[in-house]
């Protein structure tokens, strides 16, 4: 399961589920690139806790929405490494309400980080991937992408969005031995659900069979499988890591 | 004649053929074997060995060795 030498970046790296992700690429020998927008302390902790396992971790900051600038940065990390073999798309924010009450720049935000940020990062890794012939990029979607939320219409679109947008560049990469899979969460412990009242909490783990909500390193061993050499032979699938609460 | 060996190299190095079946005449996707995306990574692989940038527009007409090789001539001049 040896990652090394190979380079990794993962938006939305600093928290939750983006720093399980990170550090267990890098616990695999992966230098990883840890993006982050708003919290350059807890991408800094990530890359600290990266390094003091022994792994090689550096941040970057850039918002995925913001295309021109993501592409800058992503010139940048090919530029200083040469390579980028894996990519993670994590990156991603809630706008709850319920549609009705939706507001245009509700729906306009969550797509185009959730979604719109995905393919803009993926286009810009597929060209070095293309001459590399070896890719593996992983899109996190969401149980919601699948099951559907009444208050996350947006949220939910966008997630499903990413199916679409997975199994396509999937088929449009195989050729270069370029790996595209998701995996997709249920309810797993983060800022996001932490502090969440425990009667909401209860009633969640009510529509759980496993009885219990998933942690951030569920979802990074799903993710460190589909990198590895051990799921070379996937492409265009999703992981479902979510319990059992949506059997797919 | 530079640019035409130049080119030649470039052809047959990212879709992997013979550099004697190189020819002008010879059709990308019909002669040599490409796919859509072979064409895509050619026109990058152009670009960047001789600092250009090819429109799709144009990259849509280039369907054969020549092609190639009139294009990037028309541009360096």
């Amino acid at each position: 399961m040896s990652l090394q030498g190979k380079v990794a970046v993962v938006t939305g790296g600093s928290r939750g589920i983006g720093r399980a992700v990170s550090l267990r690429l890098g616990a695999m020998g992966a230098l990883v690139v840890v993006n982050y927008v708003s919290r350059p302390d807890a991408a800094e902790e990530t890359a600290a806790q990266i390094r003091a396992a022994g792994g090689q971790a550096e941040i970057c900051a850039f918002n995925v929405a913001d295309t021109e600038g993501t592409e800058e940065a992503f010139k940048k990390i090919l530029a200083a490494h040469g390579r980028i073999d894996i990519l993670v798309n994590n990156a991603g924010i809630t706008r709850d309400g319920l549609m009705v009450k939706m507001k245009e720049s509700q729906w306009d935000e969550v797509l185009d980080t959730n979604l719109k940020g995905a393919f803009t990062c993926l286009k810009a890794v597929s060209r070095a991937m293309m001459k590399q012939r070896w890719g593996r990029i992983v899109n996190i979607s969401s149980v919601i992408g699948f099951a559907g939320n009444a208050g996350q219409l947006n949220y939910a679109a966008a997630k499903a969005g990413l199916v679409g947008l997975t199994r396509s560049a999937a088929r449009e990469l195989a050729s270069r031995n370029i790996t595209v899979n998701g995996v997709a969460p249920g309810y797993i412990v983060t800022d996001m659900t932490r502090d969440l009242p425990e009667e909401i909490n209860e009633k969640i783990r009510g529509e759980i069979p496993l009885g219990l909500l998933g942690e951030p390193e569920d979802v990074a061993g799903a993710v460190a499988y589909l990198v590895s050499e051990d799921g070379r032979y996937l492409t265009g699938q999703f992981i479902h890591v979510n319990g059992g609460m949506y059997m797919g | 004649m530079a640019v035409e060996q130049k080119l030649i190299d470039i052809i047959a190095e990212q879709l992997s053929v013979d550099k004697a079946k190189v020819v002008p005449g010879a059709s990308f996707i019909d002669d040599l074997g490409a796919d859509s995306l072979d064409l895509v990574e050619l026109i990058m692989a152009m670009e960047e060995a001789f600092d250009i940038e090819i429109a799709d527009e144009v990259a849509e007409k280039i369907v054969t060795v020549q092609d190639a090789i009139d294009h990037i001539k028309k541009i360096s001049e």
